[in-house]
C-alpha cells in the first residue's frame, strides 16, 4: 500500500515538473514553431497550429539580409572573451574571500553585488561618453571589457561559495608541502574546483551572449552581436513575426545546443550548496 | 638606375594620388524594420553604380531602440550615425535644438517644390528642411463592399461619424465570425493613442489648450471615449484591447474585420490578391468627421536626416538625395511595379497616370492633404502634430495614458474613471516638466 502512494506520488511529481518545464519552455517553443510559419498564419487569431503554413522561407530571407556569421562571431568573442577574462580575475579575488578573509570581506562582496542592482540605465550616458573618448565603442574588445564588468560580481560570488567549500586544510598541507601560492591556485585549489568553475563559467557565457541592452547600445556595425540582430528584425507594431522569430531562433540556438549538453553542469553549479 | 628610380617614384606618386581620388566614405545609416526600408536595401546596386566611392553600412533596428540609441548619440556628440530614420514626431524637436543638419542646399534635381506640402510643413523648422520624407502616410477607413451590399448600406467616401457607428451595426454578425469595426486598441503612443488622438481632433477634443493644460475633463473627450469604447465592444474583434495595426490588418486580409480605420500605408496588401482573398472586394473612404471641420486621419513620415554630428555630411547627402528622390520612385516602380512605390512623399507620384490608377492612390493623397499638422484640432492649440504632440515629454505621457485608456476597453474601468486618471496624470507630468506655472 505504501509502495502504491509513492508511485503515486512519483507520478504526480513527474507531471507537475514536466508541466512545469513545459511552461517554461513554451515561449521557447512557440517562437520556433512561429519561425516555421508564414507572416500571416504567424499572427492568425485564434493561433494556427496543425493547419499553419510551414515555410521554410522566413530562414532563406533572414540569412540573405544579414551578415549572420559577423553577428554569430562577435557573440562567441564577447561572450567567451568577458567570460576568461571575467574568471581571471575572479579566482584569485574569490581565493583571498574565502581562504584569507579579512575584517571587511563580507561587506566587500555585498558591495560588489549591490554594484549589480543598479538599472543599467542610470550609467547609459556616462559609458557612452567613456566608450566615445577611448575609442573603445562599436570594439570587440570595449563589449568584452563592459560584460567582464558587470558580470565580475557574480563570477566573484559563485567562486567564492566553491572555494568556501573546498577544505582549508587541503591547501595547508600544500604549503606545507613547499607548494607556493601560484602553485597552490594552480596545481590544487583549481582542479577541486574545476566544476564549480565550469558552471561559472557556463553561466556566465549565457548571461553575456543574452545580453540585450549594452550590446545595442555600444555597438552599431564592427561588433555587433546576436543580440542585435535580433533587432535589426523587430518592429513595435508586431510587422514581420515570423521573421523575428527565425531571427531569435538562430540567435539562441548556439547557447540553446550549449546549455543543452552542459546542463548537467549548469544544474550543479547552480544548485551548489543550496542545501545544508 | 636613376630613371629606374624615377619611374618607381612616379608610379607611386600615381598611385597615391589616384588612391586619394578613389577614397572611399563610408557612412552609416540608421534605419527601421519596415517593408519600403528593406526594398531600399535591396536597391543599393544602383547607389553604388552612380557612387562608387560611398559604402553605406546599415544599422537596422526596433524603432523605440533606434529612437533610444540615435538620442544617446546626438546628445552626446557621438556622430556614429551618418543618416537617420527619424520619425514625424522628432524631426521638429531636434531641427529646434540643433541637432540636426539643414537639407536646403540639396542639389536642384532633388526638386523640393514637389514634396506634398503638408509633409514637407512638418519637417520643416523655421524654414529649414532638416529631413527628406521618405516614405509618408495618412490614415483611412477600409470596408468589405460585398458585406456593406448584403447589409444594404452604402459608405461614402466621406463619411461621418455617424454613418460608420450605423455601418458597424449593421455588418457585424459575430456568429460567422464578421465584426463590424476595427480599431487600434492595444496601448502605446504609437497605437491606440494615435488613433484616439486623431478621433478627438475631429470630435473637437485636444489634447492641451493654449496654456498646456490638459483637457481630458471635458465634454469632447468624454465623447470620443464613449463612442470609441462602445463601438468596439459592441461591434469589434473580441480582445479587442490587444489589437494593434498588426493584429487588425491580419483581421482584414482574412476577411473578418467588416470595417477598420488604419494607416493608408496598408492598402497595398489589401488589395493584394496573394495577401488576401477578399482583395477585390475592399473599398476605401476618407477618415470620417464629426461635421465639425476636422476629420479623423493621421499624417506621418519616415524621414532621412542628418545629425549634426556627422563627419561625412555630403556623402550623406548624396545618399539622401537618391534614396529620395524622384528618380528612385521611377526605380522602385520599374523593379517591383508602381503598387511598392513608397508612398506619400511627392506630387509628382500623384500626377503619374500609372500611379494614380491604383486603387488606393487617390484617397491616400486626399487623406494626407487634409491633415494639417501645424493646425490639427477644431480648438486653437500650442502644439504640432496630428496624432501626436512634438513635445519630448508626449511619449512617455501618451503611453501611460494609452494603457489607462486600453484598461477602458478591456472593461478594467469605466471611461469616467479613466478619463480622470488620465487627466490626474497629464497634470502631474505636465507641471513636472514646467509647461503648467
Amino acid at each position: 500500500m505504501a509502495r502504491k502512494v509513492s508511485t503515486r506520488r512519483k507520478l504526480a511529481f513527474t507531471a507537475a515538473a514536466w508541466a512545469v518545464a513545459l511552461i517554461i519552455f513554451f515561449p521557447v517553443l512557440w517562437t520556433i514553431l512561429t519561425s516555421f510559419k508564414t507572416e500571416a498564419s504567424a499572427v492568425a487569431s485564434p493561433p494556427e497550429f496543425l493547419g499553419a503554413d510551414w515555410t521554410l522561407e522566413n530562414y532563406v530571407e533572414v540569412w540573405g539580409r544579414s551578415d549572420y556569421p559577423r553577428f554569430f562571431w562577435n557573440s562567441v568573442v564577447i561572450s567567451v572573451g568577458s567570460t576568461l577574462l571575467g574568471l581571471l580575475i575572479a579566482i584569485p579575488a574569490a581565493w583571498s574571500m574565502a581562504f584569507v578573509p579579512g575584517k571587511r570581506t563580507k561587506d566587500l562582496l555585498m558591495w560588489m553585488l549591490s554594484t549589480k542592482m543598479m538599472p543599467a540605465a542610470a550609467v547609459l550616458i556616462p559609458m557612452y561618453l567613456l566608450f566615445q573618448w577611448t575609442g573603445l565603442f562599436d570594439t570587440r574588445i570595449g563589449l568584452v571589457l563592459a560584460l567582464m564588468l558587470m558580470n565580475l560580481p557574480v563570477i566573484v560570488w559563485m567562486l567564492y561559495t566553491y572555494f568556501k567549500e573546498i577544505p582549508g586544510e587541503i591547501l595547508e598541507a600544500a604549503r606545507m608541502d613547499g607548494a607556493n601560492l601560484r602553485n597552490e591556485i594552480i596545481y590544487v585549489l583549481t582542479p577541486m574546483a574545476i566544476p564549480g568553475i565550469a558552471s561559472t563559467m557556463l553561466l556566465n557565457i549565457i548571461l553575456a551572449w543574452n545580453e540585450a541592452f549594452w550590446t545595442i547600445t555600444l555597438t552599431t556595425v564592427d561588433a555587433a552581436p546576436l543580440s542585435a540582430f535580433i533587432a535589426s528584425f523587430s518592429a513595435p507594431q508586431g510587422l514581420f513575426y515570423a521573421k523575428l522569430s527565425a531571427a531569435s531562433t538562430m540567435a539562441i540556438a548556439p547557447i540553446l545546443i550549449l546549455g543543452w549538453f552542459s546542463q548537467k553542469q549548469l544544474v550543479r553549479g547552480l544548485t551548489f550548496g543550496a542545501v545544508k | 638606375m636613376t630613371m629606374t628610380l624615377r619611374a618607381l617614384l612616379g608610379a607611386t606618386a600615381l598611385l597615391t594620388l589616384s588612391g586619394a581620388a578613389m577614397a572611399e566614405t563610408t557612412i552609416t545609416v540608421a534605419t527601421v524594420n519596415n517593408g519600403d526600408m528593406i526594398r531600399m536595401q535591396g536597391l543599393m546596386d544602383d547607389f553604388y553604380a552612380k557612387h562608387p566611392d560611398i559604402k553605406v553600412e546599415w544599422v537596422t533596428l526596433e524603432e523605440n531602440v533606434l529612437r533610444q540609441n540615435v538620442t544617446t548619440d546626438i546628445a552626446t556628440g557621438g556622430g556614429q550615425y551618418d543618416v537617420l530614420t527619424i520619425g514625424t514626431y522628432e524631426v521638429p524637436i531636434w531641427g529646434k535644438l540643433g541637432w540636426l543638419e539643414s537639407l536646403n542646399d540639396l542639389p536642384a534635381d532633388y526638386d523640393v517644390d514637389d514634396l506634398l506640402p503638408a509633409i514637407r510643413g512638418g519637417l520643416t523648422v523655421d524654414g529649414n528642411l532638416y529631413a527628406s520624407p521618405f516614405y509618408g502616410e495618412s490614415s483611412f477607413v477600409n470596408y468589405r463592399k460585398d458585406l456593406a451590399e448584403k447589409a444594404g448600406i452604402t459608405i461614402s467616401e466621406t463619411p461621418t461619424w455617424d454613418e460608420i457607428k450605423a455601418a458597424a451595426a449593421a455588418m457585424t454578425d459575430t456568429e460567422a465570425g464578421i465584426y463590424g469595426i476595427c480599431l487600434r486598441g492595444k496601448a502605446g503612443w504609437g497605437e491606440n493613442m494615435a488613433f484616439l488622438t486623431t478621433m478627438a481632433n475631429s470630435y473637437g477634443a485636444r489634447w492641451f489648450d493654449e496654456n498646456w493644460m490638459p483637457q481630458f475633463d471635458q465634454p469632447e473627450w468624454k465623447a470620443v471615449m464613449t463612442d470609441y469604447v462602445e463601438m468596439l465592444t459592441k461591434y469589434g474583434p473580441p480582445g479587442a484591447s490587444n489589437n494593434g495595426y498588426n493584429e487588425n490588418l491580419t483581421l482584414s486580409l482574412q476577411g473578418k474585420c467588416a470595417m477598420r480605420m488604419d494607416a493608408t500605408v496598408s492598402a497595398g496588401a489589401l488589395t493584394d490578391p496573394k495577401q488576401s482573398e477578399f482583395a477585390g472586394q475592399v473599398g476605401f473612404a476618407l477618415a470620417p468627421d464629426a461635421g465639425l471641420g476636422k476629420r479623423a486621419n493621421w499624417l506621418w513620415a519616415w524621414s532621412l536626416a542628418i545629425p549634426a554630428s556627422s563627419d561625412a555630411k555630403e556623402a550623406s547627402k548624396t545618399f539622401i538625395n537618391w534614396a529620395t528622390n524622384k528618380d528612385y520612385l521611377a526605380l522602385v516602380a520599374s523593379k517591383e511595379g508602381w503598387a511598392n512605390v513608397p508612398p506619400g512623399t511627392r506630387t509628382s507620384l500623384y500626377a503619374n497616370p500609372e500611379y494614380a490608377a491604383l486603387p488606393f492612390a487617390k484617397l491616400t493623397i486626399d487623406s494626407i492633404n487634409a491633415a494639417d499638422p501645424t493646425n490639427p484640432a477644431v480648438k486653437p492649440v500650442p502644439y504640432v502634430g496630428v496624432q501626436f504632440v512634438a513635445i519630448p515629454e508626449f511619449a512617455g505621457l501618451a503611453t501611460s495614458v494609452g494603457e489607462i485608456f486600453s484598461a477602458a476597453l478591456a472593461g478594467q474601468k469605466t471611461v469616467d474613471e479613466a478619463l480622470a486618471e488620465a487627466q490626474a496624470l497629464s497634470v502631474e507630468e505636465m507641471t513636472a516638466a514646467g509647461y503648467i506655472k
